[in-house]
């Protein structure tokens, strides 16, 4: 059986991969469906949901598509989950890497350094972060990799440990091979896929951070983020608790489906190394 | 030409308060073209000498002198140009290369590194191994892990001849194969020292082997020399209590059944 048809096979793989694949094409199709600036305004204000079908969702304080934002903020989730998700790998890989490889003193340093981020709350950093530098959706980003590249640098310095005493590192040693060439040429693919089976987890957690971060007026304002619709719900949360329930429910979903995703992966290439 | 001067070798672990001497001041010589055989049983020190010959682990004390320039001496960009010289074939064949490689990444490297073909040439020249060592070019193309034993173990000894070395440590290189392909190796690097004047340091605990390859023998116990010597003379009459136990213990190909 191919890894893929035995991924979807899992129920809950299955789910998430629905999941992912209605975000992703809501982030996709977003500007093809709902051309123009959503946060244009669009009708009345704070129109219930299924009153008006030209606004299924209805609309906000404003006089906003709910819809449009959604679809809109999907993309803003995407962008900041997988690019917060692929810089903290990038940077955990790299600093572990070198760490667990070169040992001693590169080793202590890097290793204090990994300790003293993981031990400020990385939501307090990132606040911090976009405090001080201004919100715009790299900063974002910038704000969320700071704070979760320690997990990675931790799993990818224990692999590149076990694996610094294989022959085959002995050999590239013996062909001349430069130490920094060894270590991210040989070492470093070998020690990837642990690193990368957190990615689920961190993409999950940039995700509702960005949301925070929105939530507490600290995104990118110039984009629709499902945190700021929170927000911008909260005001009139008596009278129209839909504004905020909508975009909170799509934020569930969509940490819940990077989850089941995630762990689907990781349960299939466990059992395809059993077998083999 | 004495071509590696080992003197006063001594690598000592330290192991739970307790420090061991692996290897305890353990000399020897190797000439150019020549092959000196380390035999001895599990735990005598041969493959740390082997480690510590070629600076994959620093020696406590002693010294090395290979091509007449002190080996220990040589730092960074210098010691990596001067390995070259000095190359050595693993006894699992598969653990000794990237699992993700492919047979041509493998050879390839070592002429990249040390500049020996420019990348233009490279195809040729890994065509031109494959075959000094028996493969045929099309092998280039196939991942490491897709190969026989054998023909890993082939392309381990091309990698390590790649860069024209003088000396290549053979660490238990053939005690993985099965019988048949132990034969053709053996066979292939006798082939290769006539040919290219090649020096080995055999290491092995298959004194049958050691007795069919190499010129000389040391026989190492608990990290000292016990006996050295001619292989033949050594292996057909040992003097040493572990030469005698060792030599007792090996099975004869031609040994009458009772």
């Amino acid at each position: 059986m191919s890894p893929l048809r035995r991924f979807l096979r899992r129920p809950e793989a299955a789910a998430g991969a629905i999941i992912l694949g209605v975000l992703f094409a809501m982030a996709l199709f977003a500007s093809l469906l709902f051309p123009g600036d959503p946060q244009a305004i669009a009708g009345p204000a704070l129109l219930p949901p299924f009153q008006d079908w030209s606004l299924p969702l209805g609309t906000d304080r404003l006089g906003r598509d709910v819809l449009a934002e959604l679809f809109h903020g999907a993309r803003t989730s995407l962008a900041v989950g997988l690019g917060a998700a692929a810089a903290a790998l990038f940077i955990g890989a790299v600093v572990g890497t070198l760490a667990g490889f070169a040992g001693d003193l590169v080793d202590e340093v890097l290793m204090r350094i990994t300790d003293a981020f993981q031990t400020v709350p990385s939501f307090l950093l990132a606040l911090a972060f976009v405090s001080v530098v201004g919100p715009s959706l790299g900063v974002v980003v910038a704000a969320i990799a700071l704070g979760a590249w320690t997990g990675p640098a931790r799993v990818a310095r224990a692999e590149v440990l076990s694996i610094r005493e294989r022959d085959y590192v002995a050999g590239a040693r013996v062909i001349g091979m430069h130490p920094l060439a060894i270590a991210f040429r040989e070492v470093l693919p070998n020690a990837l896929p642990p690193v990368l089976a957190l990615s689920s987890v961190i993409v999950a957690a940039a995700i509702l951070t960005e949301a925070a971060l929105s939530f507490l007026g600290l995104g990118d304002p110039n984009r629709v983020t499902w945190g700021g619709m929170i927000a911008e719900g909260r005001t009139v949360l008596r009278t129209a608790p839909f504004l905020s329930i909508i975009p909170g429910i799509a934020l569930v979903l969509t940490v819940l489906g990077i989850y089941l995703a995630g762990e689907g992966v990781v349960e299939t290439t466990a059992v395809r190394r059993s077998l083999s | 030409m004495t071509l590696l001067a080992v003197s006063d070798l001594t690598k000592r672990y330290r192991r739970g308060g307790k420090t061991i001497a692996a290897v305890d001041g353990v000399s020897f010589a190797i000439e150019s073209g020549e092959t000196l055989a380390l035999a001895g049983p599990s735990g005598s020190g041969k493959s740390t000498i082997a480690r510590l010959v070629l600076r994959l682990v620093e020696p406590d004390a002693g010294t090395v002198q290979f091509d007449g320039d002190d080996f220990l001496a040589l730092k960074g960009a210098a010691l990596r140009a001067r390995r070259a010289r000095l190359q050595m074939v693993f006894q699992d064949p598969l653990a000794a290369f990237n699992p993700r490689a492919t047979v041509a990444r493998v050879l390839d490297d070592p002429l990249r590194i040390h500049a020996i073909a420019s990348g233009a040439e490279r195809p040729a020249s890994i065509a031109a191994l494959l075959e000094r060592v028996g493969l045929t070019a099309d092998l280039a193309p196939r991942a490491i892990h897709e190969i026989s034993g054998g023909q890993r173990q082939r392309v381990a000894i091309a990698r390590a001849i790649a860069t024209n070395p003088s000396l290549i440590v053979l660490d238990e290189a053939v005690s993985a194969l099965d019988v048949s392909v132990r034969g053709q190796i053996l066979e292939l690097l006798l082939d290769l020292q006539a040919r290219e004047r090649i020096a080995y340091l055999f290491i092995s605990h298959d004194l049958g082997v050691v007795r069919a390859i190499a010129h000389r023998v040391v026989l190492l116990d608990a990290g000292r020399i016990a006996e050295s010597g001619d292989a033949r003379a050594v292996i057909d009459a040992p003097q040493s209590a572990i030469g005698k136990a060792l030599v007792a213990a090996a099975p004869r190909l031609n040994s009458t059944r009772p």
